[in-house]
């Protein structure tokens, strides 16, 4: 098998006194595509961070493409290049048009010319279906429009990976869709991904493997029949049961938390 | 029980109702303003004012050089002190930023000082202790260069903090997403944040000009040649060789023609910007 593209290695992470990661080994090899799955708070969004190094991690090792990222004398700005991060929040630059979003970062930091920034950013805007908001601002866009622009920005930088982090939560319900299929194209193509999200059907139907994290740790890690169709474990069970079936959980909560209160 | 459960008439208002009480108390703030009014107009005596502050002849010797001189050179003391504060004050507000200790507290100091002197001493500072401490240096530009740095010094404390609170008005998303893309620190700020911080702060930095405007008539005090007066002392000037006052009447009307026009902007990108955020 070849090199994975993403590797991380006893991984730590606290703020202050609270230890969110306490140990994460994980790889996710070429073309591979890899749901995050947890509960709030499980440390999720922070390894996903970590491993652009939007977070510095306070032990352990990432290595992207090859290159360790926690080598205190790498060129992180290179390395950030290969990966692309998608955000909950999109954070367009909305001081810029949807095509100055894109050819911006092209220019200034691959030092592409205007001629090229502009194609690529009209091919990038092409594949998530937006040419036609081409001039328009951040503001004037839905919200799913705006994660598409996000995902076409970063894409237009020629990434090996992508990151997503919850790209669907702030969306609502009805314009999750358009960001879904796009991710799907993304991972059709064989696009490398790391996605946090509560998106089961996603999850199930997209990605190679499904990894469920809680308290800091990853508890299970298998392909989306193993972890989301038959979970080994107890926390597995209890998080998706209340996914999945919200309505249930309510009844289910004072239980589970005295079995949580027990171990 | 019985008794509580009925329900209670409104009680009865005694005296005036509540509209006729406002009516009444706004009549009576119109009869003590028109009273004013009169007992102003009344008490001043309008021809000695007139002769002193509005003789037309003098009003008419003032042009064009009240224009065409003094506002030209009130206009060009201001823009250059606020380019020199707006450069000074980007710096210091970055030092203030700074991860790098000594620099913030420099920055805090320059700050503390600036913003706690008179600019008149500022001006008195640059113009008469500069050229004895450091005898045979000029500053570049003459008076031009004193005034620029004088207003820039003061401007630079005030700018400073301004910019300061619209680097950290931007979302920290920005500068994350901007990082994610492989920007540097460095240009990340430059591309991406300052411009942002820039239009959330472009009101109070117009304010600032219209401040710098008025304290441009500090350069008085500096000692400047003929072609280097402004509206303050080319008015007071005037006022002495004609012993008459109206030179400084066309001066403030000078003044007032570029500061109300401002002061409106303000208030428009003001409105502006509280629409976006809605």
């Amino acid at each position: 098998m070849s090199r994975p593209e993403i590797e991380v290695r006893g991984l730590h992470k606290s703020f202050g006194d609270n230890e969110v990661l306490r140990g994460i080994d994980l790889e996710i090899g070429q073309g591979e595509v890899v749901c995050v799955i947890g509960p709030s708070g499980s440390g999720k969004s922070t390894l996903l961070r970590c491993v652009n190094l939007l977070e510095e991690p306070s032990k352990g090792q990432v290595i992207v493409g090859g290159v360790e990222l926690t080598d205190p004398d790498v060129d992180i700005d290179a390395a950030r290049r290969r990966i692309g991060m998608v955000f909950q929040q999109f954070n367009l630059f909305p001081h810029l048009t949807v095509t100055e979003n894109l050819t911006l970062p092209q220019r200034r930091v691959l030092g592409r010319g205007k001629a090229e920034a502009a194609r690529v950013a009209a091919e990038n805007l092409e594949r998530v279906g937006l040419s036609e908001k081409a001039t328009a601002y951040p503001s004037s866009l839905s919200g799913g429009q705006q994660q598409r622009v996000a995902i076409a920005r970063a894409l237009a930088m020629g990434p090996q990976a992508m990151l997503f982090d919850e790209p669907t939560s702030a969306l609502d319900p009805e314009l999750v869709g358009d960001v879904l299929a796009v991710m799907r194209m993304l991972a059709n193509e064989g696009m490398t991904m790391m996605v946090v999200t509560h998106e089961m059907t996603f999850a199930r139907e997209v990605a190679d493997r499904v990894v469920f994290m809680d308290g800091g740790l990853v508890v299970e890690d298998g392909t989306p029949a193993q972890v989301i169709g038959a979970p080994r474990h107890e926390r597995t069970r209890h998080f998706l049961s209340r996914l999945l079936d919200p309505a249930m959980a309510e009844v289910e909560e004072e239980t589970s938390d005295q079995v949580g209160g027990a171990t | 029980m019985s008794d509580a459960t009925k329900p209670e008439a409104p009680p009865r208002r005694k005296g005036l109702s509540r509209s006729h009480k406002r009516r009444l108390s706004r009549g009576v703030q119109y009869v003590v303003f028109v009273a004013a009014l009169i007992a102003f107009a009344a008490s001043a005596d309008w021809d000695r004012l007139q002769n002193q502050f509005a003789q037309a002849d003098i009003a008419e010797q003032m042009f064009p050089d009240v224009i065409t001189l003094a506002l030209k050179n009130t206009v060009l003391y201001t823009l250059s002190g606020f380019a020199v504060g707006l450069a000074l004050g980007m710096v210091i507000a970055l030092m203030r930023l700074s991860s790098v200790g000594p620099y913030r507290w420099l920055a805090g100091i320059y700050i503390e000082i600036f913003r706690g002197l008179p600019a008149l001493l500022i001006f008195i500072f640059i113009g008469v202790a500069v050229p004895l401490a450091f005898p045979g240096t000029e500053i570049i530009g003459g008076t031009y260069g004193k005034v620029a740095l004088a207003l820039g010094l003061v401007a630079a404390a005030y700018m400073a903090e301004t910019i300061r609170a619209g680097i950290q008005a931007v979302p920290k998303g920005q500068i994350e997403a901007a990082r994610s893309l492989g920007f540097s620190p460095a240009r990340a700020m430059i591309s991406i944040i300052i411009p942002q911080a820039f239009r959330i702060i472009l009101p109070p930095l117009t304010n600032e000009l219209v401040l710098l405007f008025k304290d441009s008539s500090l350069v008085l005090f500096l000692g400047v040649t003929l072609e280097e007066r402004e509206l303050s002392k080319y008015g007071r000037d005037l006022a002495s060789t004609t012993a008459n006052s109206t030179p400084i009447l066309v001066a403030g009307l000078c003044y007032l023609l570029v500061t109300i026009p401002l002061g409106f902007v303000v208030r428009r990108m003001e409105a502006k910007a509280q629409e976006a955020v809605k």
